[in-house]
């Protein structure tokens, strides 16, 4: 069944987040030939329209106005709520972020339709879409339809693939005012200071090289962040290594965390708890390190190591440096 | 201040699930416990009590079990407890929990400030704060690692938000909704004093009809996503090879070769 798609594609100081993008692809194949219109607001946001169509959309619409520009939830939904209003789509998508979140929830108030958060499959069963989620932190799996029209749904981070861009792609850009003016909107952003830049963002890592309890304290994580530099990876960590206070919340993987879903996951002393496991089973690879031959991180780990990861890790860095001419 | 806390029990993080050919979902022996995210909302709750005078309470929606619940939160230091439950509410999805969640704050009245962790760990939707903010027409904080400032006479708030790419400070006006997320603070043990108030507090239950709750936005039979089969993930396929060699150098050299034959690096 064809079905004509609104994406909202979320972006961060004019340019768009990759979420976005996996998520206008899946929107494509979920289209079968009905239209996708991406939606794009703030700054840059006509040139980001184009490469949009560029990697799917049949065409956007835009809005740059200043009010905008600093993404907040009620200039955004209500514009979104507008757009959906006026083209009726029967399926909003929109990246499951914190941003994705909160737009696909308050646009299900709106338009009093339901929402799927963190969709990792998308298949048609005759004229229903149904929809697989991870539920209880991953432990479970669920399908889910929808009732509504529209039906909106956020995807996971990863789970689709980044589309491949048709050069010269035209498609309209339309531009529409906004919703709200500035006196209508009670929330005003003060600031914004961009963390880890330079890092690689765990959401979005291919791989993720992760330290736990075994790794003792905050020096630890130095031969883990020297590798992960090396494979240009992002840093992860437990639980107990972010309670002890050796590296920031922002990197934790878990229940309590991050979930994520890297090609590899490359786990330093971290036995495995099931909180840490929600967090990072769905990786494509995982490597564990650790020195208890019981933990119970290896039953999820496709290779293991038995041993010291203050030898192993700095080993593995010097070998991969040397394979990857760094 | 008036602050309300939302908060949901659900199976203990560490229970081992097992789901039958019906979908249905159970936990053996395990704790049904207030979801870990909402202890942080508790725990802000209160302390902005402490700061500013005024009450917590706490809501839940759930069955008659959920009072455990409740009274934990009471334990910890909020102050009054409503249950909000009635057979019609069965089977509601996010949407329908706001709607549920939005009257009951509602017909409470003169609310300052509502607080919920980020997500529940059963569904794991996080929809549910944005929504509640919608259906209230009240601003949104989501994803609150800190209140830099909370100003009751000119009703002002100023947070700091923790999204993907950092820290973002947001100001906006009371009345208002806050998710907060786990840095913001480390929640309290229950005090003795507050169990002993706790386990003698008698927690009212509101039905539908009390918070004017529509019969038509609520429950399995309108809630607009459902979940139609729920099922253990696929197990992961394959034995752990294990990695040994003479020295740290030839187990890299032996690793190497895997992951770069994997074509994953």
């Amino acid at each position: 069944m064809a079905h004509n798609i609104l994406v909202w594609i979320e972006t961060f100081r004019g340019k768009a987040v990759p979420v976005s993008y996996e998520c206008l692809g899946e929107a494509k194949k979920l289209a079968k030939g009905g239209t996708v219109t991406a939606a794009v607001f703030g700054e840059n946001a006509t040139a980001i329209a184009h490469e949009a169509i560029t990697l799917g959309a049949d065409r956007a619409i835009v809005c740059e106005d200043a009010t905008l520009v600093d993404y907040r939830a009620e200039p955004t939904i209500a514009l979104l709520a507008k757009v959906a209003i006026d083209l009726k789509p029967t399926v909003i998508m929109a990246g499951a972020s914190t941003r994705g979140r909160d737009v696909s929830s308050g646009l299900a108030v709106e338009l009093e339709a339901g929402a799927i958060a963190d969709c990792i499959a998308i298949e048609e069963q005759g004229d229903q879409v149904v929809v697989t989620r991870p539920v209880y932190a991953g432990k479970l799996l669920s399908h889910v339809v929808v009732k509504t029209t529209p039906l909106i749904i956020t995807t996971r981070s990863r789970a689709f693939p980044m589309p491949e861009a048709v050069a010269g792609k035209f498609g309209e850009v339309t531009a529409v005012a906004p919703v709200l003016s500035e006196d209508q909107i009670l929330t005003k952003s003060l600031g914004f200071t961009v963390e880890g830049e330079g890092e690689v963002s765990l959401n979005d890592a291919r791989i993720i090289v992760s330290g736990g309890r075994g790794v003792g304290g905050p020096e630890g994580f130095k031969p883990i962040v020297e590798l992960a530099k090396t494979l240009g990876a992002a840093v992860g960590a437990s639980r107990a290594a972010v309670d002890a206070g050796w590296i920031p919340y922002a990197h934790q993987v878990g229940q309590t965390g991050k979930t994520v879903a890297p090609d590899l996951y490359i786990a330093n002393g971290i036995s495995g708890a099931i909180q840490h496991q929600a967090g990072m089973r769905t990786a494509k690879i995982i490597v564990a390190i650790n020195k208890d031959a019981e933990a119970p991180i290896f039953k999820l780990a496709r290779y293991g190591v038995v041993g010291d990861l203050f030898q192993i890790v700095p080993a593995l860095d010097a070998e991969f440096k040397k394979r990857l001419g760094k | 201040m008036n602050i309300v806390v939302c908060a949901k029990q659900v199976p203990d993080s560490a229970a081992t699930l097992k789901v039958d050919e019906q979908s249905r979902v159970s936990w053996g022996e395990a704790a049904l416990v207030i979801n870990p995210w909402d202890e942080y909302a508790i725990e802000e709750a209160i302390r902005l009590k402490e700061k500013f005078g005024g009450k917590v309470t706490v809501l839940t929606v759930g069955p008659e079990q959920s009072k455990e619940a409740l009274k934990q939160a009471v334990a910890m230091g909020c102050d009054e407890a409503q249950l909000i439950s009635d057979a019609a509410f069965e089977g509601s999805d996010a949407l329908a929990t706001t709607h549920i969640l939005a009257q009951a704050i509602k017909q409470l009245g003169g609310v300052d400030v509502v607080i919920f962790g980020k997500q529940a760990i059963d569904g794991d939707t996080g929809l549910v704060p944005a929504g509640v903010a919608r259906r209230l027409n009240w601003p949104l904080l989501s994803y609150v690692a800190k209140i830099d400032e909370l100003n009751p006479g000119s009703k002002s708030i100023k947070v700091t938000r923790l999204l993907e790419e950092g820290r973002q400070s947001v100001g906006s006006k009371l009345p208002v909704v806050l998710s907060v997320v786990k840095e913001i603070n480390e929640p309290r043990y229950p005090s003795f004093m507050n169990i002993r108030k706790a386990s003698k507090l008698q927690i009212p239950t509101l039905n539908a009809a009390a918070i004017g709750a529509e019969a038509g936005k609520v429950g399995a039979a309108h809630a607009a996503a459902q979940w139609i089969k729920v099922f253990p993930p696929p197990a992961h396929a394959g034995t752990c090879d294990i990695i040994a060699g003479d020295s740290p150098q030839a187990i890299a050299v032996s690793l190497a070769d895997k992951l770069l034959a994997e074509k994953v690096i």
